[in-house]
């Protein structure tokens, strides 16, 4: 089956102060397989908004090939246009309009046969009937982006683009967007998204992607970056600050933190070297409790980019 | 993309804009009211003050309000297009299968309906508070034919303001500086009247030729090379600044 997405040493230059300029995209190469949630995690300014204004159209790249759905955006734009749909950064809702006659209006430029019966349709599946005919400025942040969530389905687009789909929102209002991009992607849409939250891309996403420096710095499942991490760490808690001091002495030998009366070694992860470090504490007569702390998307992030980004 | 596509993608871009419109207070208010509370104003307050060769007042008035009425009206335009391009309407329009030209072309055709409006509301008051046209259908057509240029014309540079401006504090000041040129021609006082250096400025400037030719035809008078200056003001301003916008538009794909 071809691709959703087929992205191939894209490049993209922007003229910064000075005469000087920048490169954003510096090859960057990736595939996004069909009905994939794939989710695009970088820093503020990491290119993210760059690379899906690119695959949609909105921006020529200055090198590189860019296929949707089997469609050249440089050659085929009409073609992709028809493909995709992209939600922005910023909810793109007209705030003079009704949600039904936003919802409306893109189904009249989608030419669709029944707008009426598209918008009431879509109201209905994203629980917004109630206020289906109210103006906007009466609308919560979290309708607003369900709203333009909404209006990015109108026309059956097989590729759907959402710009940091969750930045701003309350907590609540983000798992219900989450809920929204899973039945997005259940009913065989192709989900790309951006994102600057790990946590985001970890529960969502069934691959990620990490954009640093202008190149896809690691790419994979949560479970391959996480692999990517330092190796589970082991944690000893103890009662008294002595016994804290005592260990940390005994084990100065291995890269160590201590918060509280918690005293957290990074191991290697093996099983000899972990028995090792609890017979040495049983030995010294040090009472303690113990946990092994599993890698986090966060540590693959800060391993895979530096702790700069951090 | 067919131009049956295209028509019915500009149809609801209008639409929408017209929409817009017709929901804001303050927009209504000020298209409609400000251009007729500025009329009244000239006629009863100024006007008793100022030699005018004879001339009613009104029948002098009458064109130099309109002109204020479309310099008000295409401040609005901008701020739409500003408020398309900033809130990411724009790039949604964009990322669809839509005819491009419908977008700008939702609010170029909006501005030119609601301003004809106004000027066919004003000129109305107009008759009211002493405006007599002389004009017979030929000099009627040929006013509508020159306003609704100076109204193209307006509208494309409020386009290009509305793409390019950066803060909404901006968006409108160059309907405010066209407002003073307004000031400075002959729409309001004779440029005889004037200061020599100011009158040079005057006499040079482009809605001093528009100022006059309206009021000429109006009155029935034959307009003569003044309509001919002003018409290719009206071209010229529409030409250029439709190239600039097509440009700047054009601008944010690069």
């Amino acid at each position: 089956m071809v691709p959703a997405i087929e992205v191939s040493e894209l490049r993209k230059r922007f003229k910064a102060a000075r005469g000087a300029s920048v490169e954003v995209l510096q090859g960057v190469s990736l595939t996004v397989e069909v009905g994939e949630i794939f989710a695009l995690l970088g820093s503020n300014g990491a290119g993210k908004t760059t690379m899906i204004r690119i695959l949609t159209t909105l921006l020529k790249a200055d090198a590189g090939t860019t296929r949707i759905c089997g469609f050249d955006v440089a050659g085929q734009g009409q073609q992709v246009r028809e493909s995709i749909s992209l939600t922005g950064q910023f909810a793109a809702v007209d705030d003079i309009l009704t949600g039904r006659e936003n919802l409306m209006l893109i189904a009249r430029l989608r030419h669709l046969a029944d707008p009426q019966a598209e918008a009431t349709r879509l109201l209905d599946q994203f629980g917004l009937t109630d206020a289906a005919d109210k103006p906007l400025a009466t609308y919560s942040g979290g309708m607003r982006r369900r709203l333009d969530l909404a209006m990015s389905m109108i026309g059956d687009p097989r590729v759907i683009f959402l710009d940091e789909p969750t930045t701003g929102l309350d907590p609540q209002a983000r798992l219900a967007v989450w809920n929204t991009v899973r039945q997005m992607s259940e009913s065989g849409v192709t989900v790309f998204l951006t994102t600057q939250y790990l946590e985001e891309a970890d529960g969502l996403a069934d691959r990620i992607a990490i954009l640093h420096h202008g190149v896809i710095a690691a790419q994979g499942t949560a479970a391959q970056l996480k692999r990517l991490a330092p190796p589970p760490k082991l944690a000893l808690t103890f009662a008294e600050q002595s016994d804290l001091a005592s260990a940390s002495a005994l084990f100065s030998a291995y890269p160590t933190t201590t918060e509280a009366l918690t005293l957290t070694i990074q191991t290697d992860g093996s099983v000899r070297q972990t028995t090792s470090i609890l017979q040495e504490l049983e030995a010294a007569g040090i009472a303690a409790t113990f946990a092994q702390q599993p890698p986090t998307l966060e540590e693959a992030y800060l391993t895979i980019v530096g702790e700069e980004a951090s | 993309m067919s131009i049956s596509y295209a028509l019915s993608d500009t149809a609801v871009m209008t639409g929408r804009v017209l929409k817009q419109v017709l929901r804001s207070l303050d927009t209504i208010i000020t298209v409609l009211l400000m251009p007729v509370a500025m009329l009244l104003a000239m006629n009863y307050v100024l006007g008793g003050a100022m030699d005018l060769g004879g001339m009613g007042t009104a029948d002098y008035m009458l064109p130099g309000v309109l002109i204020i009425c479309v310099l008000s009206g295409v401040a609005y335009t901008a701020y739409r297009l500003y408020v398309d391009v900033q809130k990411g309407i724009f790039e949604r329009f964009h990322s669809m299968p839509i005819a491009k030209s419908s977008i700008l072309g939702g609010h170029v055709l909006t501005s030119i309906l609601t301003n004809a409006v106004s000027i066919v509301a004003t000129t109305a008051v107009g008759l009211l508070v002493g405006f007599r046209p002389q004009a017979g259908v030929g000099g009627w057509l040929l006013a509508a034919l020159l306003i609704l240029l100076f109204i193209a014309a307006m509208t494309w540079i409020s386009v290009f303001f509305g793409l390019i401006t950066k803060s909404v504090e901006t968006v409108s000041v160059f309907s405010y500086l066209l407002m003073g040129l307004t000031f400075t021609s002959s729409a309001f006082a004779p440029v005889e009247s004037m200061p020599a250096a100011l009158a040079a400025f005057a006499r040079y400037q482009p809605m001093t030729p528009i100022a006059d030719s309206l009021r000429l035809l109006l009155l029935g008078e034959p307009a003569g090379t003044s309509l001919s200056i002003a018409l290719a003001w009206c071209i010229a301003i529409t030409a250029t600044f439709w190239l600039l916008s097509i440009t700047a538009y054009g601008k944010r794909q690069r």
